[in-house]
């Protein structure tokens, strides 16, 4: 160990540099920048010079306290990403629970996985104006498939009513991402330690006993970072409400993300107020996750304890049982 | 009871048949609304009100002139597109690379610092910076421009944190030293010797990274405001615009047309795809 040392340290610092300026320039730079425009009075096609306003929060209070569309938008998004998601997890599970359990043995997996990933590959704006044309009013395909089916006499107006329109939206929501997360549970399943379900089947449990025993706290986290990443992902939902019906009918499909491109982009200019509604989600976004990742890290640590423990008592029981391979 | 039922193989012949019904059905939910797009790209529009079917009809062409008579020019849209996705992709995952390999072989003081840096920027939605960021690119000039939507590729906690995991899983550090011990530089080793052990990795972060950038709307729907910059999710919301509003079978056919090559992509990588989504989901 007496070889003359070469300290490489320094290209740690080298290597992150591109990521790291990159994410000053694109990424830092313009959320401090949106912070700032939140406090001022910029607005209109070629903006003036902004200036800090007399009251600083007056966008925020404005928003908060006085603009239905934005609390609309705020409401709609909550909502959709709920409706959303709590079929998608129950499904995806499900269909892990399927996918996974040896003793069922599904054949065809590999097509069926395909299949029902293919949704999350298309388009998302594809997607919206599709099924925008799909429910179309008074004869669109959905129309004459009920009729046919003899589900309804007269044709729906499914994109005038609030509560199908936002159905229809999380919907498509559920469609486009459960197959996503069916996949990301089954790979959690198979890094669960093999180990831990062989004895369980030795220990005579069921495929029903051991999903919620062994699968389901070995997917703890796994589970956490698909509702982290969904949750994201739900607050800047933008391209399928957006294509779908434009927010409508009366802003029942507005989001968060619709809502900040309408100030800004779509004719109103009024980036002002944009950039305090992008720095609400900012913060709303970082309390979640942090609530989250505070939940998922110390849940973890204890789950790996017990884990090494357990692992530790299969081990010594194997080594005394003599069982062994080879 | 459950167990009872569990070990009699008559119950798990009917468990198996819900098991294979269920599959089936999710499977014809995720084909049939594209197949009614296919068949509907291919009928006229008093056909379409008509009602639902399932068989091609002969109005292909006829579509295909309406809707090159309105000014929609796909092969533009998919160049622009193209040329986004893969500046993007390319930046994704090589500086991805890099960044994790820094991470993984180096050992230097901000190293766990940057690495929590990392995972806290992971959760930053991009809209929240958007306002500013469209500001800054206004500044510059660069709006109509694909760089901003290239350029901010370079930083991708996500991709970083995904390489990180897999280096740490399939690297050992011997391979470095003997690399240093021939004389190779820190560079040399990297491009010519990390990048393709790292190939299976950075193949599925590249599918992810190009149909990421491909799909996205937001974006180029706030810098882009030049007709022949347009790419591919735009031409298609102007599908759903007024001058197509009676036009049903040239918008089914547009809506196809941005389709079919993800589709023909899709089924010959599908393979790919689908382990590299599992592979992407393994944490640790």
């Amino acid at each position: 160990m007496r070889r003359k040392r070469v300290s490489y340290s320094k290209y740690g610092y080298i290597f992150s540099l591109p990521f790291l300026l990159a994410f000053l320039v694109f990424s830092l730079y313009p959320i401090l920048y949106t912070a700032a425009i939140g406090f001022t009075d910029l607005k209109g096609v070629i903006p003036k010079p902004p200036h800090i306003l007399d009251n600083p929060l007056q966008n925020y209070k404005d928003l908060l306290f006085d603009n239905a569309t934005f609390r609309q938008s705020m409401f709609n998004t909550g909502l959709i990403w709920i409706l959303n998601f709590i079929p998608q997890i129950v499904i995806a599970l499900l269909l892990t629970a399927w996918f996974t359990n040896q003793r069922l043995k599904i054949r065809a997996q590999g097509a069926f996985k395909v299949l029902l990933y293919m949704p999350n590959i298309i388009t998302a704006s594809t997607i919206a104006v599709l099924f925008n044309s799909l429910f179309a009013y008074p004869m669109g395909p959905v129309n004459s498939l009920f009729q046919m089916l003899g589900w309804s006499d007269a044709p729906i107006y499914f994109l005038q009513d609030k509560t199908t329109a936002r159905g229809i939206v999380a919907f498509i929501q559920f469609w486009m991402w459960y197959g996503n997360t069916m996949l990301i549970l089954i790979a959690g399943v198979l890094g669960i330690n093999p180990v831990l379900f062989e004895s369980a089947a030795i220990d005579g449990a069921n495929g029903v006993q051991t999903f919620f025993r062994i699968t389901l706290p070995g997917l703890r986290t796994i589970l956490l970072f698909t509702l982290v990443t969904s949750m994201i992902g739900g607050l800047q939902m933008f391209d399928i409400p957006q294509l779908f019906l434009l927010g409508g009918p009366d802003n029942a499909t507005i989001t968060a993300s619709m809502f900040i491109y309408g100030q800004a982009f779509k004719g109103s200019y009024l980036y002002n107020r944009a950039a305090a509604a992008s720095m609400i989600m900012f913060v709303i976004a970082a309390v979640l996750s942090a609530l989250l990742f505070y939940w998922l890290r110390d849940r973890d640590a204890a789950r790996l304890r017990k884990e090494e423990k357990k692992l530790r008592k299969a081990e010594r029981a194997l080594a005394k049982g003599g069982v062994m391979h080879g | 009871m459950a167990k009872i039922l569990e070990s009699n193989p008559v119950s798990r012949g009917i468990n198996r048949t819900i098991v294979y019904v269920v599959c089936i059905f999710l499977s014809l939910l995720s084909i049939v609304p594209f197949l009614i797009m296919f068949v509907n790209a291919t009928r006229s529009t008093p056909e379409i009100q008509s009602g639902l079917s399932l068989i091609p009809s002969t109005h292909l062409m006829t579509n295909w002139q309406v809707l090159l008579n309105k000014s929609f020019d796909p092969f533009k849209g998919f160049l622009n597109s193209f040329i986004v996705s893969g500046g993007t992709t390319i930046l994704t995952v090589y500086f991805s690379s890099l960044t994790a390999y820094a991470l993984v072989v180096y050992n230097w003081k901000m190293r766990q610092p940057f690495f929590t840096f990392i995972m806290a920027i992971m959760m930053i939605p991009s809209q929240a910076s958007a306002i500013g960021f469209y500001q800054f690119m206004y500044q510059l000039h660069w709006t109509n421009s694909f760089l901003p939507l290239i350029l901010p590729a370079i930083a991708a906690p996500a991709v970083v944190f995904f390489m990180r995991q897999y280096l740490l899983g399939s690297l050992s550090i011997e391979i470095v030293e003997a690399a240093r011990a021939d004389g190779s530089g820190e560079f040399y080793t990297f491009n010519r010797i990390i990048l393709p052990i790292m190939m299976p990795a950075i193949a599925t972060q590249a599918i992810f990274a190009f149909v990421a950038s491909w799909n996205n709307l937001f974006m180029p729907l706030i810098l882009l405001t030049q007709k022949d910059k347009y790419t591919l999710p735009i031409m298609v919301s102007l599908l759903r615009g007024d001058i197509y509003k009676t036009e049903f079978g040239s918008i089914y056919l547009g809506l196809s047309l941005t389709v079919l090559p993800l589709f023909v992509i899709y089924f010959l990588l599908s393979r790919y795809i689908i382990a590299g989504v599992a592979l992407g989901g393994v944490k640790e």
